[in-house]
């Protein structure tokens, strides 16, 4: 793999993985496709920790498709 | 010919994956999970089987329909009940795949239409199965032979330990399960008695609506012993 | 010191149109421009949330639908009294604040969510009114207000009026953006209103002469507990406790802590230095002025079994829609139970700490975070008493009359 540079002008930036606490009923799908992001809590649902560098993009985006409640969206980081 | 036993070969695979699309089905909504089959296994597994499916309806219709030799028309795949050949039990496996096509689409549009419209048209999948069965039982030419009677016959315990699996789940009111288990024993125990007297029994293929022109001739099969 | 909202009270029944007018004043008629009046007001939402008022009208008013506004009398917080207190006593400044609030943001509709009765002292004043639905004034509605600890969220009112269940919704969208039926909505308390309807009289500098810079105004806070007098008082923001205390007729017995805000609010020693009714102040003690609930729990209470009996009641009042929430709560009220009554199993002091971090910030909602702030107070202020529960089981005072009120869950209530 390429080594990235850290600090690249145009670099695409971060996103945040959201879930929709209401939405969500503890499928668990995302922490096994996401374990960088996605860890479950002792009630089997989504805590997600830190946000989706560019790299783990398509981790993020097979999480959020594989969710049976469609309870996760990707947003652009604000 | 060669046409004719890709229909009946497909025919018989697509239901034996379409059990096992129901029954995967079923092992992920309950939810069952483990170390070597996660989650997103079952769940893929599920979908990638049920595409499956739709490959060997594809061939299984076109060859069909391609085969002149019984009337089928394209019409006759998609609209129930309007065919010459076999109307009822040709116009079930229509109305099945019409209801798989449904379930194909809204799995793959369910980011669009959302989760409750595609819950409600996957409630759909439990009456695909039966018509999908009763549709091979009735327009199936092999199924006095033995084996494949077997066959059918295994998926359909398949399918029936994946609803009671299903009916089982702690979440169904009491009296919804109480009236799907009636259901159930009364269409089992149906099924079970018109069997030997229906596809089973001698001159069915007459009795099934296929036009005289073709009885007698070289496609019917009759029941042969094939090693198993 | 002077009432503001509470001037003219007689305790017989509602001031009336009249009374109201001659000790107020007249309303002026309100445009937009009364928006940037509020903002140099300085006026801060009085639900318990503290936003400032001025951010949320023009949020609504620059919104491209028609607004709507909606006035929360619901006042979920048992120990709160003071919404009840101004929509009985003071209707017509209610009234007045709503239909401010309404000219300013450009809205034709005001929805109240009130009790019943309430409500029924609202409309008794929107006759008195008369002139409703005109060019000039907004078209009022009353709907009796759902019942519920988490009935009162901005959200959940909005739902109750929509006529579905009374559960909050996840934010973002706020209400100001899409509301009531996807309507830019402007969602605000009782309290916060009625002080609008005074700084549209008086204006911002009027305002600003009570209260601290930061935090200006007047409030009112619901005083109860061991104390002689408990019930709804006005106060300058950044009021000292103990000058809070006194207006309640002072202490009946040495108060062993207060809870400051709400059930969702802090737990804060009453040696505390400095404690006041002052955002500033409070946050040091993790606590905040939040509803203006101020409850003396006194030495002969059991802060441990009151701690456990209000955990026990916020985990059934619990939405019930979020996993880590209607999960989390009850997991750790039990936990708490278990310290109260001295059958803790290994692991439980851990649990206890892993868990109420685990549910912060994890609903759609604030319940779970307000619940975690009122167990986390609870267990660093009182300690001792909890380490020796945990040895020795109930004590004598665990038996004494509750002081806090918790009332049957609703939906418990809603099946019984």
């Amino acid at each position: 793999m390429t080594p990235r540079r850290t600090s690249v002008p145009d670099a695409p930036p971060a996103e945040e993985l959201v879930v929709d606490p209401i939405a969500c009923t503890g499928h668990g799908l995302c922490a096994e496709l996401f374990p960088e992001r996605v860890a479950l809590d002792d009630w089997g649902y989504p805590m997600i920790h830190g946000s989706v560098s560019p790299d783990l993009h398509e981790h993020a985006v097979r999480a959020v498709k594989a969710c049976p409640a469609l309870a996760l969206k990707l947003h652009r980081a604000r | 010919m060669a046409l004719w036993y890709l229909t009946r070969a497909t025919g018989a695979t697509a239901l034996v994956l379409l059990t096992l699309s129901v029954a995967l089905g079923v092992v992920n909504v309950e939810r069952f999970a483990s170390p070597r089959f996660p989650r997103f296994v079952v769940d893929g597994w599920h979908r990638t089987v049920s595409l499956l499916v739709c490959v060997l309806l594809a061939v299984h219709v076109v060859t069909t329909v391609v085969d002149g030799y019984a009337p089928i028309r394209i019409a006759d795949v998609v609209i129930p009940f309007v065919s010459t050949y076999r109307p009822l039990w040709l116009g079930l496996g229509a109305l099945a795949l019409d209801l798989l096509v449904a379930l194909i689409v809204t799995s793959l549009l369910r980011e669009r239409i959302g989760v409750r419209a595609w819950r409600a048209v996957h409630w759909a999948a439990y009456a695909c199965w039966p018509l999908a069965f009763l549709h091979g039982l009735g327009t199936g030419s092999d199924i006095r032979a033995g084996w494949v009677t077997w066959v059918a016959l295994g998926c359909a315990a398949v399918v029936l330990g994946a609803v009671a699996v299903r009916l089982a789940d702690r979440a169904i009111a009491r009296q919804r399960r109480i009236g799907a288990v009636a259901a159930l024993v009364a269409v089992v125990l149906g099924v079970a008695v018109w069997l030997p007297s229906g596809p089973l029994a001698k001159g069915w293929a007459e009795k099934a609506g296929t036009p005289a022109s073709l009885l007698g001739g070289k496609h019917t099969t009759t029941a042969r012993r094939t090693t198993p | 010191m002077t009432d503001r909202l509470l001037a003219g009270l007689h305790g017989r029944g509602p001031i009336t149109l009249d009374r109201h007018r001659a000790i107020h004043g007249p309303l002026p008629d309100a445009g937009p421009d009364l928006i940037a009046t509020v903002e140099a007001a300085g006026l801060r939402g009085r639900g318990g949330g503290g936003f400032p008022a001025a951010v949320k009208l023009a949020a609504v008013a620059e919104a491209r639908r028609r607004p709507v506004v909606v006035v929360n009398g619901t006042e979920g917080e048992p120990m709160s009294a003071k919404d009840r207190a101004l929509m009985r006593h003071t209707p017509h400044l209610v009234l007045d604040g709503a239909i401010s609030a309404a000219r300013a943001v450009g809205a034709r509709d005001v929805l109240v969510a009130a009790p019943p009765d309430s409500a029924a002292v609202l409309a008794g004043a929107l006759s008195e009114r008369g002139e409703l639905g005109s060019r000039h004034t907004p078209r009022i509605t009353l709907t009796a207000s759902a019942v519920g600890y988490v009935a009162g969220e901005e959200t959940a009112v909005l739902a109750h009026l929509e006529g579905r269940p009374p559960l909050p919704r996840v934010t973002p969208p706020r209400p100001a953006q899409s509301g009531f039926r996807g309507r830019p909505t402007l969602v605000q308390n009782v309290e916060t209103l009625a002080h609008l309807g005074l700084i549209a009289r008086h204006g911002a500098a009027w305002f600003r002469e009570a209260g601290t810079a930061a935090r200006p105004g007047t409030m009112l806070v619901t005083v109860s507990g061991a104390v002689r007098a408990p019930g709804v008082h006005e106060v300058p923001v950044g009021t000292s406790l103990p000058e809070v205390l006194d207006r309640a007729g002072g202490a009946t017995e040495p108060p062993t802590a207060f809870l400051v805000g709400g059930y969702f609010g802090a737990w804060v020693r009453p040696d505390a230095v400095g404690l006041a009714l002052d955002d500033a102040v409070l946050r040091a003690h993790g606590a905040a002025v939040g509803a203006g609930v101020v409850v003396a729990l006194g030495a002969s209470s059991c802060p441990v079994a009151e701690t456990a009996r209000l955990a026990t009641y916020l985990a059934a009042e619990s939405a019930g829609q979020c996993g880590p929430c209607f999960n989390g709560l009850p997991a750790i009220a039990a936990v708490v139970e278990r310290f109260a009554t001295a059958r803790t199993v290994r692991g439980d002091g851990e649990r206890l700490t892993r868990w109420i971090d685990m549910v912060k910030r994890r609903g759609a909602c604030a319940h779970p975070d307000g619940f975690a702030r009122m167990l986390e107070t609870a267990t660093r202020v009182f300690r001792d008493d909890f380490e020796e529960h945990a040895r020795t089981g109930r004590c004598a005072r665990c038996h004494a009359d509750p002081v806090l009120l918790l009332p049957r869950p609703a939906r418990a209530a809603a099946t019984a």
